[in-house]
Parts: structure tokens; C-alpha cells; sequence
């Protein structure tokens, strides 16, 4: 649980977003659990759980690494500990 | 396994709807740091709380990178500065020294304000709680940081009207020692009747005596998420609309447990309570006000107001205590005016008035709060309003409290600025007619009959 993580992309849609997010993951040993997508009013959204039991890097940077990449791509992209959403939608 | 959908909501509510964890508060016992020689229990109070309190700041940053909620105030608690300092302090100017000790403290560990310059006399005054009091306007005046708070009435005591009076005239004292900035420091003092032990809020926030050696309270806060789920309700029943506040107080209230959660793990402090409380800030969207406008008010401080503060403030409870297991005193909404836009906008149409806010403040958390009211109000009259609003919390076994702003050089009319977070405040026209002759009484108001329960 610790270790399980929610990353969340909104954005304007386009080529590779996914293809480069998994690309950073993968190099830095994060393994993806599960993949939704879905557009909202004309707006990309996905949300990846991830474990990062296994990473090479810390949270911290991850979170940094990843912000920057979505900007990159012109999407923000955000990763919260799955805990918060848990707690607030599960009794 | 949650879904995009929740996931979408909760970062909505942060993002759009300024949902967010109002303070992290650690609650400190300085209850052995008390010696009679005054250095070193300045000594002792600065290692005491710079010890326990070291990692706060580092703490609250990892909780809000972690989860992606903001953090927005991290606050200190202590016990009772006139039980601390009353075996060394001699003269009101020592107790002054510690005012500035805890300024320092605070500082040193980067937390926002630290509460419990503070006096408990609701039965009587001892003289290390006189002169406490009496140090208050220099105290504040001179610190950034410290907040002062004085209990002067219980359900089980009474009022203490003796130091009714006197607070009137410190309160104008505080005003004029800042006259030149609008009397802004009268924001960092506030009276209650009943007050409780465990609030993390400022000003009022102290570690009472009933309290463990540390201990870590939460408040959260979310009037915007409460005004956006009840926008979809239009127009639907009392029942829609009870549940649905219900249902968004208790996903506010479970962040702010798993915060509590993880600060009292992080920190190596215990758990004490959460505090659920609707408490606005200037930002629009964050009003308590507009809420009450939601619900089908044209202003708050219609016809109706209090029946709608009342149902809002109990679904708050109701939808908190499901969701931790120990939920604040004081969970509810507040009202003050200068901090919430909505209430602002009210005062201007002349929608509410100061009697119809001291009406609200019965069925709400706390009281008065946060009322900028002419320079030259007399202290008598001060004294008068701070004692009807102990009675409400008296005879109604409530907390109450009063937070008033005498503007020095201002009046009806004029606009008082706070800056920040604390906002701006129309000056609010003031009964005009004498209570001098009741306040002047010597003595106290006996508790009331219901307070006869053992």
C-alpha cells in the first residue's frame, strides 16, 4: 500500500503520451499495475497505478522528474500516494 | 481498486475547489519547563518546543508532496503561558519575555503562529493570570507570531465578569498599540466560553492541562467543495441536501485523518483530534457565506440564516464523526466576516448585522469572530458584547467565543485591510446605547441551573 502510487495525466490529447511515460518508468523500475483513459470535455485524462517498491530513484524525484515531463509533452502530469483517494472514497 | 473517476473528484477539490489541509498543529505540554527563576524557564520553554517541534515544517512538506494536498499552516499549541511562567513572573513585563521566547521558538521551527499566551479564569483570576492579561497588548504588539486567548466563562463555572471588564480594555489597549496598522494585532487575541483543549485553531488554539506531553491536531477545511456538491443539488429536498453535505464532510474530514495519520507517525507524536471546519478565506469560492447562498439565501443574513447555519453545521458534524474517531470540539462552520468574501459582500448590502451574527453564533462553532467595529466603542461596550456572547455559550454548553477588531481612527463607513489570508472587513455599526452601569458590576454570573448535574 506504501508503495502504490497514482499518476495522472490531463491534457490536450496527442501522440505518445503514454508511450513516453511508460518509457520513463520503465528505466527507473517502476512497474505499472493498471491503465484507465478517458476523455472529459475534450480533455485527455489517464491514470496509471504504479508501484514503486522496486524503483531506482526516490518518490520525490520522481514526482519532479515526471512534472517535467509533462510539460514537456505540454500535459500535467501528477503522482500522489494511492492512499489519499483510498481514504476518502472507501469507507 | 480506485477509480479515474474518484481520482478525478479528489484532485478537483484541491485543484478548483480549495479544499485544503488548513494547519498541522502540535500541541506541546510545557508543564516541565515551569522553575521560579524566569531565565530558565525561558530556556526551558525555547529547548522544549525547538525539540519537539523540529521536524513540523519538513514533515508537513513531505505529507503534501506525498499525497499532493496543501499543507497550509503549521502551528504550536502550548499549555497555558500564566501556569507556566506564574511561579517566576513577578511583573507583567516578565511574562512579555515569554511572549518572545515563544516568537523565537516558533520561528526557529517555522511554524506560522503558536497559541496559548493564555489565561483559563472563567471562575477567577489568580494573579499570575492578571497579570498574563495585562501583559497581552505589549505581548502582541512586540511578537509576530504569538496568539493569545483567555477563557472567561463555563457552563460549570459561570462567567467571570471581573475579567469580562478587564478584556474590554485591553482589547482597546491591543487596538491602539497598533493603531497605526489598522489594529491589526487585536486578530491575534480572542475570549471564549467553554473553551476547548484541543483546538488547532488560532488564535484560540492551547495545549490544555488535560493534555498528553505532545500531541498532533488537525484541521481541515473545504467550504468550496461543500458550495460545489450542493450546486447539483438545486432545488431538492431537505434530505438531498443533508446528505449531500454529509457525504462531502466526511471525504474532507477522511484527508485530513490520513494527514493526522501520517504526522503523528512521521513525527513520533500521538494522534488527538481531527477538526472538520468550514473555515473561509478570502479567495473566492471559499466563503461560508456563499454557502448559506447555495442552500437558497439572497445574503446571509436573511430570514432563515440561522435555521440554515444550523442544519449545515450539524450535517458538517455529522458527516465528520463517521469518518474519524476522534473529531474536534469544534467541527462545524465558522463565520467570520473580514476573511470570508461571501460575508463581506453581505455587510456591504447591509444584509447582516451584528445582532443577527451574535444570533448565528449559537447554532455555529464559535462566535464572533473576526468583526471590525469603530475605534471609539467604549470599553464598557466591548466588555457588553464579549459578555453576551459568554452567555450564549453558557446556557447553550457550546463553545463561544469573541474576536472583535475596535479599528483605532476608523468607523462606519470605512474599510479596515488585514492582508493575506485574513482579508479586508467593512467597519460594522455597534449598538450605541450604555451597558455600563451592568459591566461595572463587581464579581461573576453563577452558572446556570443546568450545570447542576452531579
Amino acid at each position: 500500500m506504501e508503495n502504490k502510487v497514482i499518476i495522472t495525466v490531463v491534457g490536450k490529447d496527442t501522440v505518445g503520451i503514454i508511450a513516453r511515460i511508460c518509457t520513463y518508468l520503465a528505466e527507473n523500475g517502476v512497474n505499472v499495475l493498471d491503465i484507465t483513459q478517458t476523455i472529459v470535455q475534450g480533455f485527455f485524462n489517464m491514470m496509471m497505478i504504479v508501484d514503486i517498491e522496486k524503483a531506482t530513484k526516490n518518490f520525490g524525484d520522481i514526482q519532479k522528474d515526471l512534472e517535467s515531463l509533462g510539460n514537456e509533452i505540454g500535459v500535467q502530469v501528477k503522482a500522489q500516494k494511492q492512499a489519499i483517494f483510498d481514504e476518502m472514497h472507501r469507507i | 481498486m480506485v477509480t479515474l473517476k474518484e481520482v478525478i473528484e479528489t484532485n478537483k477539490m484541491v485543484e478548483e475547489q480549495t479544499l485544503d489541509v488548513r494547519t498541522i498543529t502540535i500541541g506541546i505540554s510545557l508543564l516541565e519547563c515551569i522553575d521560579s527563576d524566569l531565565k530558565k524557564v525561558n530556556e526551558n520553554v525555547y529547548n522544549r518546543i525547538t525539540t519537539v517541534a523540529k521536524d513540523l515544517d519538513k514533515v508537513a512538506k513531505e505529507i503534501e508532496r506525498d499525497y499532493g494536498i496543501p499543507i497550509v499552516n503549521r502551528r504550536i499549541s502550548v499549555t497555558p503561558i500564566a501556569l507556566i511562567g506564574g511561579a517566576a513572573c513577578k511583573k507583567p513585563e516578565d511574562f512579555v519575555t515569554l511572549a518572545h521566547t515563544l516568537d523565537k521558538a516558533a520561528e526557529a521551527v517555522g511554524a506560522n503562529l503558536i497559541g496559548g499566551y493564555s489565561a483559563l479564569v472563567s471562575k477567577g483570576m489568580t494573579t499570575a493570570d492578571e497579570m498574563l492579561i495585562r501583559s497581552i497588548p505589549q505581548a502582541l504588539c512586540e511578537t509576530e507570531r504569538v496568539c493569545s486567548s483567555v477563557n472567561l466563562a463555563s457552563t460549570k463555572t459561570g462567567i467571570n465578569m471581573d475579567a469580562v471588564r478587564l478584556m474590554g480594555d485591553i482589547l482597546l489597549q491591543v487596538a491602539d498599540r497598533s493603531k497605526d496598522r489598522d489594529s491589526v494585532d487585536c486578530m491575534k487575541l480572542v475570549v471564549f466560553c467553554n473553551a476547548p483543549d484541543d483546538n488547532p485553531f488560532m488564535a484560540g488554539a492551547f495545549h490544555g492541562v488535560t493534555e498528553a506531553d505532545a500531541i498532533i491536531n488537525v484541521g481541515v477545511s473545504g467550504p468550496g467543495v461543500v458550495k460545489k456538491a450542493l450546486e447539483k443539488v438545486r432545488g431538492e429536498n431537505f434530505e438531498v441536501l443533508c446528505e449531500t453535505i454529509k457525504k462531502t464532510a466526511f471525504k474532507v474530514t477522511r484527508v485530513g485523518q490520513l494527514v493526522a495519520q501520517e504526522a503523528s507517525k512521521r513525527l513520533g507524536i500521538p494522534f488527538g483530534i481531527i477538526d472538520l471546519s468550514l473555515a473561509p478565506t478570502p479567495a473566492i469560492g471559499d466563503s461560508v457565506a456563499d454557502i448559506l447562498c447555495e442552500i437558497g439565501l439572497e445574503y446571509a443574513g436573511a430570514p432563515g440564516t440561522t435555521a440554515a447555519l444550523a442544519m449545515l453545521n450539524d450535517q458538517v458534524k455529522k458527516g465528520g464523526v463517521m469518518a474519524s474517531s476522534y473529531v474536534g470540539g469544534l467541527s462545524g462552520a465558522f463565520i467570520p466576516v473580514s476573511e470570508d468574501q461571501g460575508m463581506i459582500n453581505s455587510v456591504e448590502a447591509g444584509a447582516i448585522t451584528l445582532e443577527k451574527l451574535e444570533a448565528m453564533t449559537c447554532v455555529c462553532s464559535v462566535g464572533l469572530d473576526m468583526i471590525a467595529i469603530p475605534g471609539d466603542t467604549p470599553a464598557t461596550t466591548i466588555s457588553g458584547m464579549i459578555a453576551d456572547e459568554m452567555a450564549l455559550g453558557m446556557v447553550n454548553q457550546k463553545t463561544t467565543a469573541a474576536r472583535l477588531i475596535p479599528v483605532i481612527g476608523k468607523t462606519v463607513g470605512d474599510t479596515v485591510e488585514f492582508g493575506g489570508l485574513f482579508g479586508y472587513a467593512p467597519i460594522m455599526p455597534v449598538n450605541k446605547f450604555s451597558c455600563a452601569d451592568f459591566v461595572n458590576r463587581e464579581g461573576r454570573i453563577p452558572a446556570p441551573i443546568h450545570s447542576f448535574k452531579n
